[in-house]
């Protein structure tokens, strides 16, 4: 039996892991519960069999996450024997960094940023990788795989290293860092299939189950004491489940009744095709909310 | 599962955006958000079609603001292939940009416009692809329903072009004549009726239809040593894993090897990928190879079979394609990173300069600026293992690190 048939973008993301294992001191896995950096745990697992995962995981909590979310990522942790580094969003605040936004709209989410970047400092790390993938948004369409961050942690898009070929180049000085994204090429189907194929672990919310929700702007809120809700927004009972997954203030839901792997992933290659013509739904809004998280994750 | 990656390249009015915009919509890959803008500005503008270009939107606002623009990814799916379009607009950085997009493409489009017919650019885009050994190429003769869908005009171009075919150095690359029309959607993913003189595939069918050997040229197995695994746990006390990917070819378990630099032999005692043993290791997987015997082997060590030497050198000639604005000179020292090995490297010699575009232009130099493509000589400060880049794409390629900036400044391609 040969390895012919192994899935491509697997087969570079191995490598980039490696790339990144050989090239860096002090490499860290930004995870965040979601799919995408669960889906990087696997593939990391596999680069580096049968040694274990050479770097630790790292999640920078808002504090405002879903419940099932931290769970997920206590035991994923316990049972694959990681190292997992916490830093809170809440402590950034505290300490007078970051201001907490009020309002209708308010989310911790952009406040990360800051969070992130103290404990880049902190450990000095050289190298985060990321699950951002290159179809999100047009921005990250042009996103390296080794990108080069300043001592801000600011991207220059306009010098960027060029990568040919298969290398990556991860020379830096000292106060640079890189953000790795080794799930670069793949899509959000890309994603699912592989989850199902592997049959991955994730978390509970990714399938449809019964939710206190509210509505407004035509997305699907959750009722919780982080979100802010008007009394006039009505709880209401429904099937749902989670696209992509973030800070309870952030991330909508999608009205579902997919309750496994095979009908998520026959719901995200049909949504696909329904889109077409359609009118704007929960799907585009959704797109947005995950574009907000990205930025101020990365 | 396919990926097919393809390299497009070329300027805001060939119709580039639109063909790309056209591929999305015909496979039905466009979001809802981004359909409902193209027929909203459609309408606006008074169009009796979707303009299509739209669906690159970031793109044209980029290139409103004069924003640098380098390779764009764009992403899509049909029912057996995942593909991935490589853009790179752009006039500036232009040779910079598509030698990159180039570098790890499959496949190529190439965009004339039926109208002006065969330019300037088309011989650059080609002279790029060939320089790069994209071993499928498709000439998409595009703007067809601005010439009447004319087979004459389109025969005309086919000539014009198959001259330019005359002075390809890589005779191997498969070319292959589409009449489209992006705007109309004639032959990109739907047969049209108005060419009935045309007879082959559309240019999605085209892609549909190309195996694992008509993209990746056959070559010799080289293993460069990316990361060694050292588990060092009761379970695997002994595991001494190689990890790395296969290039050029496929090796097996009971291969002869030969380590380099250390010329020390052993064979192949298992291939790993994850903790599954396979017999043999398929070019361009990522897996773990273990050794008969107990052999030292650090990152940057290469493993090939024993009768299949690369090549073991101080000092070699490559065309080099530049990317920095800091200018490439004579008695220079950059860093060369020869897949995942790096050696300190002086430039010995700049032969001369080449104008990428068939003109047989070529200028005597002894510095390179930003984009120039030229012959170079260099000395390394010890030896790589290479192979002609004709003879392998990927052990044949390298790229040049500034040490002072850290940046990729250049690409080789070893003559």
């Amino acid at each position: 039996m040969d390895t012919a048939h192994i899935n491509p973008l697997e087969n570079e993301a191995i490598y980039i892991f490696r790339e990144v294992a050989a090239q860096f001191e002090r490499p860290v896995l930004l995870f965040s519960g979601g799919k995408d950096s669960i889906t990087l745990v696997r593939l990391a697992q596999k680069a580096f069999w049968p040694a274990k995962i050479p770097f630790p995981l790292m999640h920078i909590d808002t504090g405002h996450n879903f419940p099932e979310t931290i769970e997920f990522r206590d035991r994923l942790v316990k049972e694959l024997g990681l190292e997992l580094i916490v830093r809170n969003v809440q402590d950034s605040i505290d300490q007078g960094k970051v201001k907490e936004e009020s309002g209708r709209y308010s989310s911790r989410n952009s406040l990360q940023t800051t969070t992130l970047l103290d404990a880049i400092e902190e450990f000095k790390f050289d190298a985060c990788i990321g699950g951002a993938r290159r179809d999100e948004e047009k921005a990250r369409a042009k996103e390296r795989i080794f990108s080069v961050r300043d001592d801000f942690g600011q991207w220059d898009e306009k010098n960027q290293r060029p990568e040919l070929f298969d290398m990556l180049n991860g020379q830096i000085e000292l106060g640079q860092n890189v953000r790795v994204f080794p799930i670069s090429n793949w899509t959000e189907l890309d994603v699912w299939s592989y989850i199902e194929k592997e049959n991955i672990e994730i978390p509970s919310i990714y399938f449809a189950h019964k939710r206190k929700v509210f509505l407004r702007d035509g997305l699907i809120w959750s009722h919780s004491d982080y979100v802010y809700q008007e009394e006039d927004e009505e709880v209401l009972e429904r099937m749902v489940r989670f696209r992509t997954v973030g800070d309870m203030s952030c991330t909508a839901a999608v009205f579902s009744e997919a309750k496994d792997i095979a009908s998520v992933v026959q719901e995200i290659r049909e949504s696909t095709i329904s889109e077409r013509g359609a009118r704007i739904d929960d799907k585009r809004s959704e797109a947005a909310m995950e574009k907000r998280k990205q930025q101020g994750y990365f | 599962m396919e990926v097919l990656k393809i390299a497009t390249a070329g300027s805001v009015d060939d119709g580039k955006s639109t063909l790309i915009g056209r591929i999305l919509y015909d496979t039905k890959s466009l979001t809802t958000d981004k359909l409902e803008a193209i027929e909203k500005t459609s309408k606006k503008n008074g169009y009796d079609y979707l303009d299509f270009s739209l669906a690159t939107d970031g793109l044209v606002a980029e290139r409103e603001q004069g924003i640098t623009i380098d390779v764009a990814h764009i992403y899509f799916s049909t029912a057996n292939k995942s593909y991935i379009i490589a853009d790179t607009p752009g006039h500036v950085e232009y040779t910079r940009n598509m030698v990159t997009g180039a570098s790890t493409s499959q496949a190529a489009i190439i965009l004339i416009d039926a109208r002006k017919g065969v330019i300037e650019q088309t011989n650059r885009h080609f002279f790029i692809n060939n320089l790069l050994r994209i071993k499928d190429v498709v000439v998409a003769i595009n703007k067809m329903d601005l010439v009447d869908y004319s087979e004459e005009r389109y025969n005309e171009i086919k000539a014009d072009f198959e001259q330019l075919m005359d002075k390809r150095e890589y005779r191997d690359q498969k070319i292959t004549f589409i009449p489209v029309s992006a705007l109309k959607g004639d032959n990109v993913v739907n047969i049209s009726e108005r060419t009935p003189w045309y007879s082959g595939t559309t240019l999605l069918e085209h892609f549909e239809t190309l195996d694992r050997k008509d993209i990746f040229n056959v070559g010799t197995p080289r293993f460069p040593v990316q990361y060694v695994i050292r588990p060092k746990t009761d379970a695997h006390h002994d595991f001494r894993g190689f990890a790395g990917k296969v290039y050029g070819g496929e090796l097996s378990v009971g291969d002869e090897v030969v380590a380099l630099p250390s010329q020390t032999r052993s064979k192949i005692k298992d291939i790993y990928f994850h903790d599954k043993k396979y017999q043999t290791a398929a070019r361009r997987s990522s897996v773990t190879i273990t050794l008969e015997d107990e052999i030292n082997l650090s990152r940057g060590d290469m493993l090939v079979k024993v009768n299949d030497l690369p090549t073991i050198e101080k000092r070699f000639t490559a065309t080099v394609s530049w990317m920095d604005s800091q200018q490439l000179t004579v008695g220079n020292k950059y860093i060369i990173q020869h897949g995942v090995n790096k050696v300190l490297a002086k430039i010995d010699k700049v032969h001369h300069k080449i104008e990428p575009d068939y003109s047989g232009v070529d200028t005597e130099v002894d510095s390179l600026g930003m984009n120039d493509i030229a012959e170079v000589s260099f000395q390394l400060n010890k030896p790589i293992y290479y192979d002609k880049f004709k003879d392998h794409r990927t052990n044949g390629s390298f790229i040049l690190i500034d040490p002072n900036s850290n940046s990729t400044v250049g690409a080789g391609f070893i003559s």
